[in-house]
């Protein structure tokens, strides 16, 4: 069944839409993150336009955190006091994104831009979380004790001035490179469409030491806002939000994460880190191949004056 | 009597015409006019392209010419003219890369033809050039006119090569059927993605190979309904329809969670 998506302009499959967005919901659920890295790519790879499939990702990724977001804090395993320091960061971030975005649009670099920083990213995530995860998985298949991270081991980060405790975390740390990690991710939602769980999650665990337990909470915390402000300013600066778009993968997507987080209990730790890195990899070659391979259309065409 | 005196007149009127065909024409003149059923279009969420029909007629025929088929009627459906730019990849690094790009003023979003029979057999090239009729005839305007002639040419190329292949521009060609001496159908295709705007219906008629006369119409396609509303809101308050997305989207997010729940 046809639907005419009133933003993108053009006719797409109904049925299309609503499975990957259960897919991809049911994979955020399983591995705790937005799913926006595989949605964008998934919509530019069905012809949406990638402005418009990371506009409308972003808007996408916030139902998805929120669904998430609900059940960790049934649990309580979140942190609001380090989840609004990486907020104040990400408004920053994301700001300054736009701008970049819309002036990479108008250079006619924008696809090219957005295909590189996602290639990159989750190449360089995807190969550090599976070279992690298997070693983790060698370690317990070995029979050697698994590796704890002990409270009082300090890396450079934790010299830096301006300390801040947050209680839900049992951390004692610098604002600094929490702010910096917001503003970074922020950065990332407006020009990529995603909420940029894939890299809060690690980067929470492996540079802040947060527990795990209460990182993919907190990022999906803070994800909600500063996908709902990406969203906010790409509808008002570029209008390239689609919500026909968004809502039938909001669709599929919450009842798809609600499934997948059940799945998720089931596996263990490592396994689930080898398997997300591998399927964050697998995003990264296809897109890859993309930027190699000879387009079967070497020109292209775009309204004039956009900004 | 007087019937019998005129037919005879009429025969040697055109036994002269075949003689001399350029001086002995009837003064009568033909005319071509087109009409539409309707003057707006609306696209609605189910549109995935559709043809239009646009009923002319022929004004004083000469129903020899008529009956030798030697009348040809080209139909135009043209969309509204925006600036355009074409962007070439190169390789960069091994990477391929928007490099080299041109603008062209007024390019018609798109431009649909039906005619008689295929374009070559109708007229010449040069007429078709002079009249900037067909795809592959229209002019397109370069913003900057300092490029090299070999630039331009090759963007505008790619340009009508992209058009085409996107299905916006189009030639139906055996589109245009006479249905008698007088009364001829058209049928364009408009694309799925048809551009909403004020479109330009056009008919030119050619007598052996002559053209003779233009006849145009405007039609208006536009979104109708929930799309357009959408559309409309998503431009004109773009904020407050920044926000019903984010309202929609936790909402979205909630109720998921109440409905779909396994913890």
């Amino acid at each position: 069944m046809g639907i005419y998506l009133p933003i993108a302009e053009i006719s797409v499959n109904i049925f299309v839409l609503l499975a990957m967005g259960a897919a991809v919901g049911f994979l955020s659920g399983m591995f705790g993150v937005g799913g926006g890295f595989l949605i964008t790519p998934l919509l530019i790879f069905y012809n949406i336009p990638p402005a418009i499939a990371v506009a409308t990702g972003a808007n996408q990724v916030i139902a998805s955190s929120v669904s998430g977001v609900l059940s960790h804090m049934k649990r309580g395993t979140l942190d609001f006091k380090l989840g609004g320091v990486l907020l104040a960061g990400g408004i920053v971030g994301s700001t300054g994104g736009i701008y970049v975005f819309a002036f990479l649009r108008r250079l006619g670099q924008l696809d090219l831009f957005i295909s590189l920083l996602y290639v990159v990213l989750l190449g360089t995530v995807g190969g550090l979380m599976l070279v992690e995860s298997v070693n983790a998985l060698r370690a317990t298949r070995s029979g050697a004790a698994p590796v704890l991270k002990k409270s009082g081991q300090h890396n450079w980060i934790h010299r830096l001035p301006l300390k801040m405790r947050f209680r839900a975390s049992k951390l004692f740390v610098s604002v600094i490179p929490v702010l910096g990690l917001g503003a970074g991710i922020g950065f990332l939602s407006s020009i990529m469409g995603v909420g940029g769980g894939f890299i809060m999650v690690p980067a929470l665990i492996y540079l802040l030491k947060v527990p795990t337990n209460v990182v993919i909470g907190t990022s999906l915390f803070q994800i909600i806002f500063t996908s709902a402000y990406t969203t906010l300013v790409h509808a008002t600066t570029n209008q390239t939000v689609d919500v026909v778009l968004a809502f039938l993968l909001m669709a599929g997507g919450v009842a798809g994460a609600q499934y997948g987080a059940k799945a998720g209990q089931r596996l263990r730790g490592e396994q689930l880190r080898a398997l997300l890195a591998l399927l964050v990899l697998a995003v990264a070659i296809r897109l890859a191949i993309d930027l190699f391979v000879t387009p079967p259309n070497l020109y292209s065409l775009s309204a004039a004056g956009l900004n | 009597m007087r019937a019998r005196n005129t037919f005879a007149t009429a025969i040697v009127l055109s036994l002269l015409a075949a003689a001399v065909p350029a001086k002995a024409q009837v003064p009568l003149t033909e005319g071509i006019q087109i009409g539409l059923s309707t003057d707006n279009v609306s696209i609605t969420a189910g549109f995935s392209g559709a043809d239009l029909t646009i009923f002319g007629s022929l004004e004083n025929p000469d129903p020899l010419v008529a009956r030798q088929g030697r009348y040809d009627i080209i139909v135009v459906l043209e969309g509204p003219p925006k600036p355009v730019v074409v962007r070439r990849k190169d390789r960069v690094l091994g990477v391929w890369v928007n490099l080299d790009s041109e603008t062209f003023e007024n390019v018609p979003v798109s431009y649909s033809v039906a005619t008689t029979r295929p374009l070559q057999d109708i007229t010449e090239p040069n007429s078709y050039k002079q009249l900037s009729l067909g795809a592959s005839n229209l002019y397109m305007q370069p913003a900057d006119a300092g490029d090299s002639p070999a630039t331009i040419q090759e963007f505008t190329a790619a340009l009508r090569e992209r058009k085409s292949a996107t299905g916006l521009y189009s030639e139906n060609v055996g589109g245009v059927q006479f249905l008698s001496q007088n009364l001829f159908r058209a049928t364009v295709r408009l694309a799925p993605n048809v551009p909403v705007g004020t479109h330009k219906a056009r008919a030119f008629l050619f007598k052996s190979g002559l053209f003779i006369k233009e006849s145009s119409a405007q039609l208006e396609i536009r979104k109708s309904g929930f799309e357009q509303s959408i559309f409309r809101v998503a431009h004109t308050y773009s904020f407050l329809y920044g926000v019903f997305a984010i309202s929609l989207a936790m909402l979205t997010g909630w109720l998921g969670r109440l409905i779909f729940r396994r913890d």
